[in-house]
Protein backbone atom coordinates (compact mmCIF):
# COMPACT_ATOMS: atom_id res chain seq x y z
CA UNK A 1 0.00 0.00 0.00
CA UNK A 2 2.62 2.28 0.99
CA UNK A 3 4.79 1.45 -2.24
CA UNK A 4 1.50 2.67 -3.89
CA UNK A 5 1.48 5.70 -2.57
CA UNK A 6 5.00 6.47 -3.39
CA UNK A 7 4.23 5.18 -6.89
CA UNK A 8 1.32 8.04 -6.91
CA UNK A 9 3.16 10.40 -5.34
CA UNK A 10 5.80 10.54 -7.83
CA UNK A 11 3.97 10.09 -10.70
CA UNK A 12 1.56 12.78 -9.88
CA UNK A 13 4.84 15.29 -9.03
CA UNK A 14 6.55 14.51 -12.31
CA UNK A 15 3.05 15.42 -13.66
CA UNK A 16 2.69 18.69 -11.66
CA UNK A 17 6.22 19.63 -13.20
CA UNK A 18 5.94 18.59 -16.79
CA UNK A 19 2.90 20.29 -16.96
CA UNK A 20 4.27 22.88 -15.74
CA UNK A 21 7.18 23.03 -17.98
CA UNK A 22 4.48 22.48 -21.02
CA UNK A 23 2.62 26.49 -20.15
CA UNK A 24 5.99 27.83 -21.78
CA UNK A 25 6.31 25.35 -24.60
CA UNK A 26 2.76 24.95 -26.17
CA UNK A 27 1.92 27.99 -28.38
CA UNK A 28 -1.78 28.42 -27.44
CA UNK A 29 -2.87 30.37 -25.19
CA UNK A 30 -5.75 27.94 -24.08
CA UNK A 31 -3.39 25.29 -23.90
CA UNK A 32 -0.96 27.14 -21.55
CA UNK A 33 -3.87 28.08 -19.25
CA UNK A 34 -4.92 24.62 -18.96
CA UNK A 35 -1.41 23.27 -18.29
CA UNK A 36 -1.19 25.27 -15.66
CA UNK A 37 -4.27 23.52 -14.24
CA UNK A 38 -3.37 20.34 -14.93
CA UNK A 39 -0.54 21.38 -12.87
CA UNK A 40 -2.22 23.05 -9.90
CA UNK A 41 -4.73 19.86 -10.22
CA UNK A 42 -1.68 17.35 -9.75
CA UNK A 43 -0.57 19.45 -6.90
CA UNK A 44 -3.81 19.45 -4.93
CA UNK A 45 -4.17 15.14 -5.28
CA UNK A 46 -0.80 15.56 -3.95
CA UNK A 47 -2.13 17.38 -1.04
CA UNK A 48 -4.69 14.50 -0.67
CA UNK A 49 -2.10 12.05 0.04
CA UNK A 50 -0.96 13.88 2.97
CA UNK A 51 -4.28 12.91 4.20
CA UNK A 52 -5.27 16.77 4.13
CA UNK A 53 -8.41 15.73 2.40
CA UNK A 54 -10.18 19.43 2.70
CA UNK A 55 -7.22 21.53 1.82
CA UNK A 56 -6.47 18.97 -1.48
CA UNK A 57 -10.09 18.79 -3.06
CA UNK A 58 -10.62 22.53 -1.89
CA UNK A 59 -7.22 23.27 -3.85
CA UNK A 60 -8.99 21.12 -7.11
CA UNK A 61 -11.88 23.30 -6.74
CA UNK A 62 -10.24 26.42 -6.78
CA UNK A 63 -8.00 26.13 -9.53
CA UNK A 64 -10.36 24.54 -12.18
CA UNK A 65 -12.37 27.33 -11.48
CA UNK A 66 -9.46 30.07 -11.73
CA UNK A 67 -7.79 28.95 -14.92
CA UNK A 68 -11.59 28.46 -16.09
CA UNK A 69 -12.20 32.56 -15.76
CA UNK A 70 -8.41 32.81 -16.20
CA UNK A 71 -8.37 31.37 -19.90
CA UNK A 72 -10.60 33.83 -20.50
CA UNK A 73 -8.70 37.11 -19.48
CA UNK A 74 -5.35 35.45 -20.59
CA UNK A 75 -7.73 35.28 -24.61
CA UNK A 76 -9.19 38.91 -24.10
CA UNK A 77 -6.26 40.77 -23.05
CA UNK A 78 -3.83 39.41 -25.32
CA UNK A 79 -3.14 41.50 -27.75
CA UNK A 80 -5.00 42.81 -31.25
CA UNK A 81 -4.79 39.11 -32.05
CA UNK A 82 -7.27 37.95 -29.39
CA UNK A 83 -4.88 34.75 -28.90
CA UNK A 84 -6.76 32.93 -31.54
CA UNK A 85 -3.52 32.06 -33.22
CA UNK A 86 -0.30 29.87 -32.38
CA UNK A 87 1.87 32.15 -30.58
CA UNK A 88 4.64 32.05 -28.43
CA UNK A 89 4.58 31.48 -24.62
CA UNK A 90 7.41 33.81 -23.88
CA UNK A 91 8.99 36.93 -23.39
CA UNK A 92 11.99 38.99 -21.84
CA UNK A 93 13.65 35.42 -21.34
CA UNK A 94 16.93 36.12 -20.44
CA UNK A 95 15.70 38.60 -17.70
CA UNK A 96 13.05 36.00 -16.88
CA UNK A 97 15.50 32.59 -16.73
CA UNK A 98 17.60 34.89 -14.45
CA UNK A 99 14.70 36.38 -11.71
CA UNK A 100 13.72 32.30 -11.92
CA UNK A 101 16.94 30.98 -11.12
CA UNK A 102 17.93 32.96 -8.56
CA UNK A 103 14.60 32.77 -6.60
CA UNK A 104 15.02 28.75 -6.83
CA UNK A 105 18.33 29.10 -5.30
CA UNK A 106 17.16 31.24 -2.64
CA UNK A 107 13.75 29.24 -1.77
CA UNK A 108 15.59 25.46 -2.87
CA UNK A 109 19.01 26.63 -0.57
CA UNK A 110 16.39 28.01 2.18
CA UNK A 111 14.72 24.96 2.60
CA UNK A 112 18.02 23.00 2.82
CA UNK A 113 19.65 24.68 5.27
CA UNK A 114 17.37 26.02 7.39
CA UNK A 115 17.56 23.76 10.71
CA UNK A 116 14.32 22.36 10.68
CA UNK A 117 12.61 22.13 14.03
CA UNK A 118 11.88 18.06 14.98
CA UNK A 119 8.56 17.31 16.46
CA UNK A 120 7.58 17.21 19.99
CA UNK A 121 4.41 15.46 20.95
CA UNK A 122 1.70 14.06 19.07
CA UNK A 123 -0.69 15.09 15.96
CA UNK A 124 -4.21 15.39 17.34
CA UNK A 125 -6.88 13.30 16.27
CA UNK A 126 -8.66 15.40 14.01
CA UNK A 127 -5.62 17.51 13.24
CA UNK A 128 -7.60 20.05 11.13
CA UNK A 129 -10.39 20.70 13.89
CA UNK A 130 -7.54 20.94 16.22
CA UNK A 131 -5.67 23.80 13.64
CA UNK A 132 -8.92 25.76 13.66
CA UNK A 133 -9.52 26.14 17.45
CA UNK A 134 -5.81 26.87 17.54
CA UNK A 135 -6.07 30.14 14.59
CA UNK A 136 -9.52 30.87 16.06
CA UNK A 137 -9.99 30.21 19.96
CA UNK A 138 -7.95 32.96 21.45
CA UNK A 139 -8.01 35.00 18.71
CA UNK A 140 -11.48 34.97 17.88
CA UNK A 141 -11.36 38.75 19.23
CA UNK A 142 -8.43 39.72 16.30
CA UNK A 143 -10.90 37.33 13.99
CA UNK A 144 -14.42 39.15 14.84
CA UNK A 145 -12.75 42.46 14.55
CA UNK A 146 -11.19 41.85 10.87
CA UNK A 147 -13.86 39.47 9.22
CA UNK A 148 -15.72 43.30 9.10
CA UNK A 149 -12.74 45.30 8.09
CA UNK A 150 -12.08 42.44 5.54
CA UNK A 151 -15.73 42.75 3.84
CA UNK A 152 -15.92 46.78 3.60
CA UNK A 153 -12.65 46.42 2.19
CA UNK A 154 -13.94 44.17 -0.79
CA UNK A 155 -17.35 46.61 -0.31
CA UNK A 156 -15.32 49.45 -0.85
CA UNK A 157 -13.08 48.46 -3.30
CA UNK A 158 -16.06 47.05 -6.18
CA UNK A 159 -17.77 50.59 -4.89
CA UNK A 160 -14.69 52.60 -6.09
CA UNK A 161 -13.98 50.83 -9.50
CA UNK A 162 -17.29 50.18 -10.23
CA UNK A 163 -18.29 51.65 -13.44
CA UNK A 164 -21.50 52.71 -12.88
CA UNK A 165 -23.47 52.04 -9.52
CA UNK A 166 -27.30 52.21 -8.67
CA UNK A 167 -27.49 56.23 -9.08
CA UNK A 168 -26.25 55.89 -12.32
CA UNK A 169 -29.09 53.22 -12.88
CA UNK A 170 -32.05 54.89 -11.88
CA UNK A 171 -31.24 58.38 -11.31
CA UNK A 172 -30.54 60.76 -8.37
CA UNK A 173 -33.52 59.94 -6.38
CA UNK A 174 -33.04 55.83 -7.31
CA UNK A 175 -36.54 56.56 -9.14
CA UNK A 176 -36.08 55.80 -12.93
CA UNK A 177 -38.14 53.19 -14.22
CA UNK A 178 -36.64 51.01 -16.08
CA UNK A 179 -33.13 51.18 -14.96
CA UNK A 180 -30.91 53.00 -17.67
CA UNK A 181 -29.20 49.77 -18.34
CA UNK A 182 -26.51 49.14 -21.12
CA UNK A 183 -28.55 45.86 -21.80
CA UNK A 184 -31.92 45.62 -21.00
CA UNK A 185 -33.54 42.74 -18.19
CA UNK A 186 -32.42 41.75 -15.43
CA UNK A 187 -33.94 42.25 -11.72
CA UNK A 188 -35.52 45.93 -11.63
CA UNK A 189 -36.89 45.92 -14.63
CA UNK A 190 -40.25 47.18 -15.05
CA UNK B 1 -21.73 6.54 13.05
CA UNK B 2 -21.70 3.97 10.25
CA UNK B 3 -24.02 4.78 7.83
CA UNK B 4 -22.43 4.01 5.01
CA UNK B 5 -20.02 1.01 4.37
CA UNK B 6 -16.95 1.78 0.96
CA UNK B 7 -17.41 -0.80 -1.35
CA UNK B 8 -14.32 -2.52 -3.36
CA UNK B 9 -13.33 -0.32 -6.37
CA UNK B 10 -14.22 -3.51 -8.41
CA UNK B 11 -18.48 -2.22 -7.95
CA UNK B 12 -17.25 0.82 -10.46
CA UNK B 13 -18.34 -0.71 -14.15
CA UNK B 14 -21.85 -1.56 -11.48
CA UNK B 15 -21.83 2.13 -10.90
CA UNK B 16 -21.19 3.43 -14.37
CA UNK B 17 -23.99 0.70 -15.90
CA UNK B 18 -26.30 2.25 -13.31
CA UNK B 19 -26.04 5.94 -14.72
CA UNK B 20 -26.06 4.69 -18.05
CA UNK B 21 -29.60 2.85 -17.60
CA UNK B 22 -30.93 5.82 -15.54
CA UNK B 23 -29.25 7.95 -18.74
CA UNK B 24 -30.72 5.98 -21.19
CA UNK B 25 -34.44 6.25 -19.12
CA UNK B 26 -33.83 10.51 -18.60
CA UNK B 27 -33.31 10.37 -22.61
CA UNK B 28 -36.30 8.21 -23.13
CA UNK B 29 -38.49 10.32 -20.72
CA UNK B 30 -36.94 13.16 -22.37
CA UNK B 31 -38.44 11.87 -25.91
CA UNK B 32 -41.30 10.59 -24.77
CA UNK B 33 -42.43 14.05 -23.63
CA UNK B 34 -41.52 15.38 -27.20
CA UNK B 35 -43.56 13.20 -28.68
CA UNK B 36 -46.23 13.85 -26.41
CA UNK B 37 -46.23 17.50 -27.18
CA UNK B 38 -46.53 16.99 -30.60
CA UNK B 39 -49.44 15.09 -30.42
CA UNK B 40 -47.70 11.80 -31.23
CA UNK B 41 -48.37 8.23 -28.75
CA UNK B 42 -45.27 7.77 -26.29
CA UNK B 43 -44.54 4.09 -28.18
CA UNK B 44 -41.41 3.35 -29.16
CA UNK B 45 -40.01 5.91 -26.54
CA UNK B 46 -37.45 2.61 -24.79
CA UNK B 47 -35.49 2.20 -28.12
CA UNK B 48 -35.36 5.68 -29.30
CA UNK B 49 -32.73 6.65 -27.24
CA UNK B 50 -30.74 3.67 -28.52
CA UNK B 51 -31.50 4.41 -32.27
CA UNK B 52 -29.98 7.65 -31.77
CA UNK B 53 -26.63 6.17 -30.20
CA UNK B 54 -26.67 4.00 -33.32
CA UNK B 55 -26.82 6.71 -35.97
CA UNK B 56 -24.18 8.83 -34.12
CA UNK B 57 -21.85 5.35 -33.24
CA UNK B 58 -21.87 5.06 -37.46
CA UNK B 59 -21.66 8.88 -38.44
CA UNK B 60 -18.55 10.17 -39.64
CA UNK B 61 -16.69 12.65 -37.21
CA UNK B 62 -16.64 16.36 -38.59
CA UNK B 63 -12.95 18.11 -38.14
CA UNK B 64 -12.84 21.26 -38.33
CA UNK B 65 -9.35 23.31 -39.82
CA UNK B 66 -6.88 23.51 -37.42
CA UNK B 67 -9.03 22.04 -34.28
CA UNK B 68 -7.37 21.89 -31.11
CA UNK B 69 -8.24 18.34 -31.21
CA UNK B 70 -7.05 17.24 -27.75
CA UNK B 71 -8.70 19.95 -25.99
CA UNK B 72 -11.67 19.88 -27.72
CA UNK B 73 -11.89 15.88 -26.98
CA UNK B 74 -10.80 16.37 -23.69
CA UNK B 75 -13.65 18.85 -23.26
CA UNK B 76 -16.41 16.48 -24.88
CA UNK B 77 -15.49 13.22 -22.90
CA UNK B 78 -15.00 15.31 -19.70
CA UNK B 79 -18.85 15.91 -18.89
CA UNK B 80 -19.41 11.71 -18.53
CA UNK B 81 -15.94 11.57 -16.20
CA UNK B 82 -17.47 14.98 -13.96
CA UNK B 83 -20.74 12.72 -13.76
CA UNK B 84 -18.88 9.41 -13.18
CA UNK B 85 -16.51 11.04 -10.23
CA UNK B 86 -19.91 12.83 -8.54
CA UNK B 87 -21.65 9.33 -8.57
CA UNK B 88 -18.22 7.91 -6.78
CA UNK B 89 -18.86 9.89 -3.66
CA UNK B 90 -22.78 9.47 -3.88
CA UNK B 91 -24.13 6.54 -1.70
CA UNK B 92 -26.63 4.13 -2.61
CA UNK B 93 -28.08 2.74 0.45
CA UNK B 94 -25.99 2.00 2.58
CA UNK B 95 -23.20 1.30 0.41
CA UNK B 96 -20.42 3.97 -1.27
CA UNK B 97 -17.36 3.34 -4.00
CA UNK B 98 -15.37 6.56 -2.05
CA UNK B 99 -16.56 7.36 1.79
CA UNK B 100 -14.64 11.05 1.30
CA UNK B 101 -15.25 12.73 4.37
CA UNK B 102 -14.54 16.16 2.21
CA UNK B 103 -17.69 14.20 -0.41
CA UNK B 104 -19.54 17.58 -0.26
CA UNK B 105 -16.66 19.17 -1.69
CA UNK B 106 -15.97 17.04 -4.07
CA UNK B 107 -18.90 17.14 -5.81
CA UNK B 108 -18.47 20.79 -5.97
CA UNK B 109 -15.23 20.30 -7.33
CA UNK B 110 -16.66 18.27 -9.91
CA UNK B 111 -19.33 20.62 -10.97
CA UNK B 112 -16.53 23.23 -11.32
CA UNK B 113 -14.44 21.40 -13.39
CA UNK B 114 -17.63 21.35 -16.12
CA UNK B 115 -17.24 24.96 -16.71
CA UNK B 116 -13.21 23.93 -17.82
CA UNK B 117 -14.64 21.13 -19.79
CA UNK B 118 -17.69 23.14 -21.58
CA UNK B 119 -15.19 25.63 -22.17
CA UNK B 120 -12.64 23.41 -23.86
CA UNK B 121 -15.43 21.90 -25.94
CA UNK B 122 -16.17 25.59 -27.21
CA UNK B 123 -12.95 26.88 -28.06
CA UNK B 124 -11.25 23.33 -29.28
CA UNK B 125 -13.50 23.67 -32.83
CA UNK B 126 -11.64 26.66 -33.72
CA UNK B 127 -15.25 27.51 -34.99
CA UNK B 128 -17.22 30.75 -34.05
CA UNK B 129 -20.32 29.08 -33.11
CA UNK B 130 -18.59 26.84 -30.29
CA UNK B 131 -16.33 29.40 -29.23
CA UNK B 132 -19.49 31.84 -28.61
CA UNK B 133 -21.56 28.89 -26.68
CA UNK B 134 -18.40 28.43 -24.20
CA UNK B 135 -18.23 31.83 -23.42
CA UNK B 136 -21.56 31.87 -22.73
CA UNK B 137 -21.66 28.84 -20.87
CA UNK B 138 -18.78 30.80 -18.45
CA UNK B 139 -21.31 33.76 -18.01
CA UNK B 140 -23.75 31.31 -17.27
CA UNK B 141 -21.83 29.80 -14.96
CA UNK B 142 -21.20 32.98 -13.17
CA UNK B 143 -24.55 33.14 -12.13
CA UNK B 144 -25.51 29.80 -11.11
CA UNK B 145 -22.02 28.43 -9.26
CA UNK B 146 -22.22 30.73 -5.78
CA UNK B 147 -26.03 30.28 -5.28
CA UNK B 148 -25.19 26.47 -5.87
CA UNK B 149 -22.48 26.03 -3.16
CA UNK B 150 -24.01 27.79 -0.62
CA UNK B 151 -27.00 25.91 -1.05
CA UNK B 152 -24.74 23.08 -1.01
CA UNK B 153 -23.38 24.52 2.40
CA UNK B 154 -27.13 23.91 4.31
CA UNK B 155 -27.31 20.21 4.74
CA UNK B 156 -23.46 19.85 6.33
CA UNK B 157 -23.90 22.83 8.46
CA UNK B 158 -27.20 20.87 9.92
CA UNK B 159 -24.88 17.08 9.82
CA UNK B 160 -22.30 19.01 11.20
CA UNK B 161 -20.04 16.95 8.42
CA UNK B 162 -19.31 17.12 5.03
CA UNK B 163 -19.75 13.26 4.68
CA UNK B 164 -22.08 12.73 2.53
CA UNK B 165 -23.19 9.34 4.10
CA UNK B 166 -23.06 11.05 7.99
CA UNK B 167 -25.38 13.89 5.73
CA UNK B 168 -27.83 11.19 4.78
CA UNK B 169 -27.89 9.48 8.38
CA UNK B 170 -28.43 12.74 10.39
CA UNK B 171 -31.56 13.27 8.85
CA UNK B 172 -33.52 10.51 10.31
CA UNK B 173 -37.51 11.22 9.92
CA UNK B 174 -37.66 14.50 8.93
CA UNK B 175 -35.99 15.12 5.55
CA UNK B 176 -34.03 18.52 4.91
CA UNK B 177 -35.82 19.28 1.99
CA UNK B 178 -38.78 19.90 4.65
CA UNK B 179 -37.07 22.83 6.05
CA UNK B 180 -34.45 23.86 3.33
CA UNK B 181 -36.55 24.30 0.88
CA UNK B 182 -35.04 27.53 -0.50
CA UNK B 183 -31.43 25.31 -0.73
CA UNK B 184 -32.96 22.31 -2.23
CA UNK B 185 -34.73 24.82 -5.15
CA UNK B 186 -31.37 26.43 -5.36
CA UNK B 187 -29.49 23.34 -5.65
CA UNK B 188 -31.62 22.20 -8.90
CA UNK B 189 -31.09 24.99 -10.41
CA UNK B 190 -27.44 24.90 -10.01
CA UNK B 191 -28.05 20.69 -11.40
CA UNK B 192 -29.98 22.57 -14.58
CA UNK B 193 -27.25 24.95 -14.83
CA UNK B 194 -24.12 22.56 -14.98
CA UNK B 195 -25.95 20.00 -16.95
CA UNK B 196 -26.81 22.99 -19.76
CA UNK B 197 -30.22 21.80 -19.76
CA UNK B 198 -33.48 23.51 -20.56
CA UNK B 199 -33.40 27.16 -19.85
CA UNK B 200 -29.41 26.89 -19.39
CA UNK B 201 -29.56 25.62 -22.89
CA UNK B 202 -27.88 28.93 -24.50
CA UNK B 203 -24.69 27.85 -24.92
CA UNK B 204 -25.93 25.14 -27.03
CA UNK B 205 -28.97 27.40 -28.09
CA UNK B 206 -30.01 27.34 -32.05
CA UNK B 207 -29.35 31.33 -32.30
CA UNK B 208 -25.60 30.31 -32.22
CA UNK B 209 -26.31 27.54 -34.85
CA UNK B 210 -26.26 24.58 -31.78
CA UNK B 211 -23.35 26.72 -29.90
CA UNK B 212 -20.22 23.97 -28.28
CA UNK B 213 -22.22 21.56 -30.21
CA UNK B 214 -22.36 23.15 -33.78
CA UNK B 215 -19.54 21.28 -35.35
CA UNK B 216 -19.87 17.85 -32.97
CA UNK B 217 -21.05 15.20 -34.94
CA UNK B 218 -20.76 10.77 -34.20
CA UNK B 219 -19.25 10.09 -31.33
CA UNK B 220 -18.13 12.84 -29.72
CA UNK B 221 -21.71 14.76 -29.93
CA UNK B 222 -22.79 11.66 -28.42
CA UNK B 223 -20.67 11.74 -25.41
CA UNK B 224 -21.30 15.42 -25.09
CA UNK B 225 -24.93 14.79 -24.78
CA UNK B 226 -24.75 11.63 -22.91
CA UNK B 227 -22.52 13.44 -20.36
CA UNK B 228 -25.12 16.15 -19.82
CA UNK B 229 -27.92 13.64 -19.17
CA UNK B 230 -25.23 12.00 -16.93
CA UNK B 231 -24.68 15.58 -15.25
CA UNK B 232 -28.58 15.81 -14.54
CA UNK B 233 -28.43 12.24 -12.90
CA UNK B 234 -25.83 12.58 -10.86
CA UNK B 235 -27.10 16.06 -9.81
CA UNK B 236 -30.60 14.21 -8.39
CA UNK B 237 -28.85 11.14 -7.33
CA UNK B 238 -26.94 13.29 -5.02
CA UNK B 239 -29.56 15.41 -3.67
CA UNK B 240 -31.16 12.28 -2.31
CA UNK B 241 -28.39 11.84 0.59
CA UNK B 242 -28.70 15.62 0.50
CA UNK B 243 -31.80 16.57 1.12
CA UNK B 244 -34.40 13.91 0.41
CA UNK B 245 -33.60 11.67 3.09
CA UNK B 246 -30.92 9.34 1.34
CA UNK B 247 -32.29 5.59 1.82
CA UNK B 248 -34.84 5.58 4.42
CA UNK B 249 -38.26 4.55 3.80
CA UNK B 250 -40.95 2.05 4.62
CA UNK B 251 -40.99 -1.84 3.48
CA UNK B 252 -38.63 -1.53 0.95
CA UNK B 253 -34.67 -1.92 1.20
CA UNK B 254 -32.59 1.50 1.13
CA UNK B 255 -30.79 0.78 -2.22
CA UNK B 256 -34.29 0.66 -3.90
CA UNK B 257 -35.62 3.85 -2.03
CA UNK B 258 -32.35 6.10 -3.19
CA UNK B 259 -33.20 4.59 -6.77
CA UNK B 260 -36.80 5.84 -6.40
CA UNK B 261 -36.07 8.83 -5.45
CA UNK B 262 -33.06 9.83 -7.93
CA UNK B 263 -35.79 8.79 -10.63
CA UNK B 264 -38.58 10.78 -9.08
CA UNK B 265 -36.04 13.78 -9.29
CA UNK B 266 -34.73 13.03 -12.65
CA UNK B 267 -37.95 12.39 -14.06
CA UNK B 268 -39.16 16.42 -12.21
CA UNK B 269 -35.53 18.22 -13.57
CA UNK B 270 -36.22 16.53 -17.42
CA UNK B 271 -39.66 18.35 -16.62
CA UNK B 272 -39.30 21.42 -15.51
CA UNK B 273 -36.36 21.91 -17.74
CA UNK B 274 -38.48 21.77 -21.01
CA UNK B 275 -40.81 24.35 -18.96
CA UNK B 276 -38.16 26.79 -18.89
CA UNK B 277 -37.26 29.45 -21.42
CA UNK B 278 -33.85 29.62 -22.39
CA UNK B 279 -32.30 32.55 -20.49
CA UNK B 280 -29.95 35.18 -21.30
CA UNK B 281 -26.54 34.23 -19.47
CA UNK B 282 -26.57 38.14 -18.48
CA UNK B 283 -30.02 38.14 -17.17
CA UNK B 284 -29.76 34.69 -15.13
CA UNK B 285 -26.41 36.68 -13.74
CA UNK B 286 -28.80 38.95 -12.44
CA UNK B 287 -31.18 37.10 -10.84
CA UNK B 288 -28.31 34.66 -9.48
CA UNK B 289 -26.55 37.33 -7.27
CA UNK B 290 -29.56 39.59 -6.62
CA UNK B 291 -32.44 36.71 -5.35
CA UNK B 292 -30.95 33.25 -5.75
CA UNK B 293 -27.69 34.53 -3.60
CA UNK B 294 -29.40 36.14 -1.08
CA UNK B 295 -32.31 33.77 -0.12
CA UNK B 296 -29.32 30.68 -0.34
CA UNK B 297 -27.68 32.98 2.16
CA UNK B 298 -30.39 33.63 4.37
CA UNK B 299 -31.33 30.00 4.52
CA UNK B 300 -27.81 29.03 5.81
CA UNK B 301 -28.44 31.45 8.43
CA UNK B 302 -31.34 29.56 9.33
CA UNK B 303 -29.94 26.23 9.11
CA UNK B 304 -26.52 27.39 11.12
CA UNK B 305 -29.33 29.14 13.92
CA UNK B 306 -31.15 25.75 14.18
CA UNK B 307 -28.08 23.73 14.44
CA UNK B 308 -26.37 25.80 17.27
CA UNK B 309 -29.35 26.02 18.91
CA UNK B 310 -31.31 22.78 19.39
CA UNK B 311 -28.47 20.67 19.74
Amino acid sequence: MSILVDIVFWVLGGLAIASAVMVFVVDSMARATYALAVSFVAVGFMVLLLSQNYAGVITVLMMLMEMAIMAVYMVMFMGMNPALMPMSMVHSNKAAIAVAAATFVVLGGGALLVPWPTRRGTPPAHLTAALGRALMGDHMLVMIVFSPVMVATIVGGVVLASHRGRYDRMGDDLDRRPPRDPAPGGVGER
Amino acid sequence: MADVVAVSAWWTPLAAALLGVFVWGAAAFDGALTAGSRGMGPGGSLTRPLDGVARLLRQRRIVTLSADRLLWRVGGAGLLVAALLMVAVTPLGRWTLSDLDVGVVWFNAMDVAVWAFVWLAGWGANSVHPLVGGYRFLALALGYELPLMFALTAPPIAAHSLNVGAIAGAQGHVWNIVWMPVAFVVYCIGVLGFSLWGGFGAPLASDIAGGVRAELSGVDRLLLDAGRLALLVAGAAFAVPMFLGGGVGPLLPAWAWTLAKTAVLVAALVWAGRRMPVLRPDLLLEVGWLVLLPAALLQDLVVALVAVWVR
